[in-house]
C-alpha cells in the first residue's frame, strides 16, 4: 500500500481495545503491510482511560499525531471525545453510544456530561458514526465481543487497506473456536451497522 | 508458541519487550534474571510463561530464569554465571538501575565472559514511574557498551547481537530502552535460534577479587575495554548515514526512539538532510561523528530527555576547531522533559528550517470531561486496611508510602500516602519522622517491596528503637506490574515448587517484638490491631494479610467456587454514605434520587461493605457471572 493509515482506538481498560488494536496489527502483517501498534500499560488498565495507535503503511513513528488520525474507534461516547485532538475534518469518528459512567461521576466528584452535547460535538471534528455496540454484542451472544462489533463497523469503511473478510479471518484465528460464532455474528452486527449510514 | 519458532526469516509481531526476550533465545541465553517493574515487566514475563509451559510438560525450557528478589540481587546472580562463560541476561526498569548500581560499577571493573545484556527500560513522561532519570548516564558513569534499539525489530537485533559485543570486549553492555519501544508492536524477522551452553565453567583468577590494589589495576583495563569497543562502534551497522532529499549543509544526529520521528518527518517536510542514526551510543564511534560534524555546517541533535550527544557533539566539535552550529537542548529548540513525538519534533524541525509546519495544533473541546483515574479494585484488600487504619490513628498521623498499588491509597478519602522516595522507602523514612516529630508514624509496603529492600530499614528501627508502625500489605504477589511471584510464594517464575518466606517470620527474625498479624477483611479486629500496635512504644509491625482479590476471584473460579455479588436494601439503607464516600469502593454509584446502588458487573464480592454499613443494609445476593 501507499501512504499512511492512522487509527485510534479509545475507550475503557476492559474493554479489549488493546486487543482489537492487536489484532489489526496481525492482519496488516499478514497482508504484507507495515505496522506499528503502540499500547498504553500499566495504571491505565483498571478502570482508567485507554488508548492505543495503530499505523500502517509508510510509517515510522509509532504515535498518530495531532489532526492525523483517519479513523477514531471508541468504545465509549466520552473517550472518542477525549482523544480528539488527533481528528481533523475528515476523520470517521466511530463510537458506541453506551456511555460507561466513571467511579469519579458515580460517587458524584464529577459529572458526566449531557451525552447528546457529546455527540453534536463530536459531529463538529469529523464524520460521526453512533452505532449501538453494547446491544449488538448482547444479540451476538456476550458483552465481551463489543471489541469486534466495532472492527466490524470500522471494516465497513474505506479505511482500511484490506477487505473486511480478511479483518474477520485473523479474528477468528484468534479465537478458541467455541466463540467463533458469537464473534463472527458481532462483526458482522458492526459491518451492517455501518453500511445503514 | 510462536515465539519459539526457528524459522529464519518469518516475520512476526512482536512487542518491543518481547521482542528482547526472542533475540535474546535467538542468541541461546542460559540465565535470565530481573525484578519486575514498568515498562520492562513483558521481557521477564515472557521468559517465564515459555519456562513456565516447559515445566507443565515436564520438559526443559534449556534456560534458567528467575524472578529475583531485587534488581542488585538478579544482576549479581546473573554476572557469576556471566562470569562462568554462560549467556545471561538481566531486565529492569530505569530506577532498578539504581538498586543494582552498586554491583554494575564494579561489574565493570571486573568485567565478564559470556555475553551479558542488561535491559533499562526509562519512562520518560514518568508513565508508571516516580521519575524520568536518563540512564544513558549509567553507561557513561560505569563505562558500558550501550545500545539504544528505534524499534521492536532492531531491538530483537541489538539484543542478539549484543551478546557478541559483550563476549568480544569482556563488558556486559547496556540495552536502553523507553516506554515507547517497549510497549510498540511491530513486525521482527526471526533469525536462526542458537543452542544454548550446557554448563559454566569457573576459573578461579584473582584479578576477579576487586580489593584496591586490584581495583587500581581493573580500571586501566576497563578504559582499554571502552576504547576496543569504540572501534565496535565505528563499524557498527547499529550506526549509519541516511540521506533524505538532496543533502548539504544540514544534519541531524538521533538515537533511539526519536529516529522513528525525524525519519519520518524528513520526508513529510521535504527536508534536505544527512541524518546520522546512532545504535550504539556508548562509546560513540568518534570518527564517523567528526566526519560527519566536517560534511555540515548546521547539525540538529534529537534525543530524548538529557543532552547526553549533543554534549558529546560539542567536545568533537570544539576538538576539531569545528565552525558547526549544533541545535537543540542549549539552543531551545528541544525540551529536556518528557517523551517527544511528532508534534514536538515537527515543531522544532519548522522553528529551525523556517518552514510550515504540517501538524496542524491540537483542537480541544470545551466541553468538560470526568477523569477516570486508576483506583484499588473493587474487593481490593488494600482498601480494607486503609478504612481500618483512618478508624484507629490519630488525625495528625504521618503515612510513608511506598511502590505498588497501595500507592493509590494517596487519593481521597483515605489520603494515605504522604511521602515517596523509591522502593522500600516506606520504613526508613518512617524512622527519620520519628526522630524528627513527635506524631505517630504508620508506614505501608507491599510484600513484594518488603523482600526487595523494606528489611534493612526494619532492622534500623529496631536497633534504634524508633517509635513507628511498620504495615506489610501481604497480597501474596507483585500485583502492580502483572502479578509476578516473589519469595512469599510456594512457587517461582519458572513454575517449580519453591520455598515460601513468611513475611512475619522475617520481620520477627529482625527483633521486632510487637507484631500484629490480621486479616484486613476483619475490619474491627485490624482496627484494634491497629490501635495496639500505635500504643506501643518504639517499633511495631503489622502483617495484613489477605491474597489480592483478582487472583482470589481467579482461583475460586478455577475451583468452581461461586462469588457473591452484594446489593444494598433499599428499606434498610439510610442514605448515610458511609459506604460511597468513606469506603470508597468503585463499585458503587448513585442511582435516581440519590440512592445508593452496588453495580453487580464491578463487585468481586468481598463483603467489606456489609460489615461497614452501620444499618446492616449490604449482603450478598446473586452469584457473578
Amino acid at each position: 500500500m501507499k501512504g499512511k493509515i492512522n487509527i485510534i482506538l479509545t475507550g475503557v481498560g476492559g474493554q479489549g481495545v488493546i486487543t482489537a488494536a492487536n489484532i489489526l496489527g496481525k492482519v496488516a502483517l499478514k497482508e504484507k503491510i507495515n505496522v506499528f501498534v503502540s499500547e498504553v500499560h500499566g495504571m491505565a488498565q483498571r478502570g482508567g482511560s485507554v488508548n492505543c495507535s495503530v499505523r500502517m503503511g509508510d510509517v515510522s513513528g509509532p504515535l498518530v499525531s495531532s489532526g492525523t488520525a483517519d479513523v477514531i474507534l471508541s468504545t465509549e461516547p466520552i473517550e472518542a471525545l477525549r482523544y480528539i485532538q488527533f481528528s481533523n475534518k475528515n476523520t470517521k469518528i466511530i463510537t458506541d453510544i453506551n456511555p460507561v459512567i466513571p467511579y469519579t461521576v458515580s460517587v458524584g466528584a464529577e459529572k458526566y456530561p449531557d451525552i447528546k452535547e457529546v455527540f453534536n460535538e463530536l459531529k463538529k471534528y469529523g464524520d460521526l458514526y453512533k452505532i449501538d455496540a453494547v446491544k449488538i454484542s448482547k444479540d451476538a451472544g456476550a458483552l465481551i465481543t463489543k471489541n469486534i462489533v466495532l472492527l466490524g463497523a470500522l471494516a465497513a469503511t474505506d479505511v482500511l487497506p484490506f477487505k473486511p473478510e480478511k479483518l474477520l479471518e485473523t479474528i477468528l484465528e484468534n479465537i478458541p473456536s467455541k466463540f467463533k460464532d458469537m464473534n463472527k455474528k458481532a462483526f458482522e452486527g458492526g459491518l451492517k451497522a455501518i453500511k445503514k449510514y | 508458541m510462536e515465539i519459539l519458532e526457528d524459522k529464519p526469516g518469518k516475520q512476526i509481531l512482536l512487542l518491543g519487550n518481547e521482542a528482547i526476550t526472542r533475540g535474546a533465545i535467538e542468541a541461546g541465553i542460559d540465565v535470565a534474571t530481573t525484578y519486575p517493574g514498568t515498562p520492562s515487566s513483558e521481557i521477564a514475563d515472557t521468559f517465564s510463561l515459555i519456562a513456565r509451559s516447559f515445566t507443565k510438560q515436564k520438559k526443559d525450557p534449556s534456560f534458567y530464569f528467575e524472578y529475583s528478589t531485587n534488581e542488585k540481587v538478579a544482576l549479581e546472580v546473573a554476572a557469576a554465571a556471566s562470569i562462568t562463560g554462560l549467556r545471561t541476561l538481566t531486565c529492569m526498569k530505569h530506577v532498578g538501575l539504581n538498586v543494582a548500581s552498586d554491583a554494575f560499577m564494579t561489574y565493570l571493573y571486573v568485567g565478564c565472559k559470556g555475553g551479558h545484556i542488561i535491559v533499562s527500560a526509562d519512562d520518560p513522561s514518568c508513565h508508571s514511574s516516580q521519575n524520568e532519570q536518563d540512564n544513558r548516564y549509567f553507561a557513561l558513569f560505569g563505562n558500558a557498551p550501550m545500545l539504544e534499539p528505534s524499534t521492536p525489530n532492531e531491538a530483537k537485533e541489538m539484543t542478539r547481537i549484543g551478546f557478541e559485543i559483550s563476549e568480544e570486549v569482556k563488558l556486559p553492555v547496556l540495552l536502553r530502552t523507553t516506554t515507547r519501544l517497549n510497549h510498540i508492536r511491530g513486525p521482527i524477522e526471526l533469525t536462526k535460534i542458537q543452542k544454548p551452553r550446557t554448563k559454566g565453567h569457573f576459573e578461579k583468577d584473582p584479578m576477579l577479587v576487586t580489593v584496591p590494589a586490584i581495583a587500581r589495576l581493573q580500571h586501566p583495563i576497563l578504559l582499554k575495554k571502552i576504547k576496543q569497543a569504540e572501534q565496535i562502534s565505528e563499524k557498527s551497522r547499529f550506526n549509519k548515514i541516511i540521506n533524505v532529499g538532496k543533502p548539504k549543509e544540514w544534519g541531524i544526529v538521533t538515537s533511539g526512539v526519536s529516529y522513528n520521528y525525524v525519519k519520518e518527518l524528513a520526508g513529510d517536510m521535504k527536508l534536505n538532510v544527512r541524518i546520522l542514526k546512532l545504535g550504539m551510543t556508548h562509546p560513540i564511534p568518534k570518527k564517523m561523528c567528526e566526519d560527519f560534524i566536517k560534511s555540515c555546517e548546521n547539525i540538529i541533535i534529537v534525543e530524548e530527555l538529557e543532552p547526553i550527544l549533543e554534549n558529546q557533539f560539542k567536545v568533537i566539535a570544539y576538538d576539531l576547531n569545528s565552525k558547526v552550529k549544533i541545535y537543540g537542548k542549549s539552543s531551545g529548540h528541544f525540551s529536556r522533559l518528557y517523551e517527544y513525538n511528532l508534534d514536538i519534533v515537527a515543531d522544532a524541525f519548522s522553528k529551525i528550517f523556517k518552514i510550515k509546519n504540517p501538524i496542524n495544533k491540537p483542537k480541544e473541546s470545551k466541553i468538560k470531561l470526568p477523569s477516570r483515574p486508576p483506583a484499588l479494585c473493587p474487593g481490593c484488600p488494600h482498601r480494607a486496611t486503609y478504612y481500618a487504619v483512618k478508624k484507629a490513628a490519630p488525625k495528625t498521623t504521618i503515612y510513608p508510602t511506598d511502590i505498588g498499588c497501595y500507592t493509590l491509597g494517596k487519593a481521597p478519602p483515605y489520603e494515605v500516602a504522604d511521602l515517596l522516595l523509591c522502593m522500600g522507602s516506606n520504613a526508613g523514612t518512617a524512622c527519620g519522622f520519628a526522630i524528627a516529630t513527635d506524631e505517630k508514624i504508620i508506614s505501608f509496603m507491599g510484600d513484594s517491596t518488603f523482600f526487595h529492600s523494606g528489611i534493612p530499614p526494619i532492622i534500623d528501627a529496631v536497633h534504634h528503637n524508633h517509635d513507628v508502625v511498620i504495615t506489610i500489605l501481604d497480597n501474596r504477589t507483585t500485583a502492580m506490574t502483572g502479578h509476578q511471584p516473589h519469595p512469599g510464594n510456594d512457587f517461582d517464575g519458572m513454575g517449580r515448587p519453591a520455598k515460601k518466606i513468611l513475611v512475619e517470620d522475617v520481620v520477627k527474625g529482625c527483633g521486632v517484638e510487637h507484631i500484629e498479624i490480621v486479616d484486613p477483611n476483619k475490619i474491627k479486629e485490624t482496627t484494634e490491631a491497629f490501635k495496639r500496635a500505635l500504643e506501643n512504644k518504639g517499633p511495631s509491625a503489622v502483617v495484613s494479610k489477605s491474597p489480592c482479590i483478582l487472583l482470589e476471584n481467579r482461583d475460586k473460579k478455577k475451583r468452581g467456587e461461586k462469588i457473591y455479588v452484594h446489593e444494598i436494601d433499599q428499606e434498610k439503607c439510610k442514605n448515610c454514605k458511609i459506604c460511597i464516600s468513606r469506603f470508597n469502593c468503585p463499585s458503587f454509584y448513585y442511582g435516581e434520587d440519590d440512592i445508593i446502588l452496588i453495580d453487580p458487573q464491578q463487585c468481586n464480592g468481598c463483603g467489606n461493605c456489609a460489615d461497614i454499613c452501620p444499618f446492616e443494609a449490604i449482603s450478598p445476593k446473586g452469584v457473578k457471572k
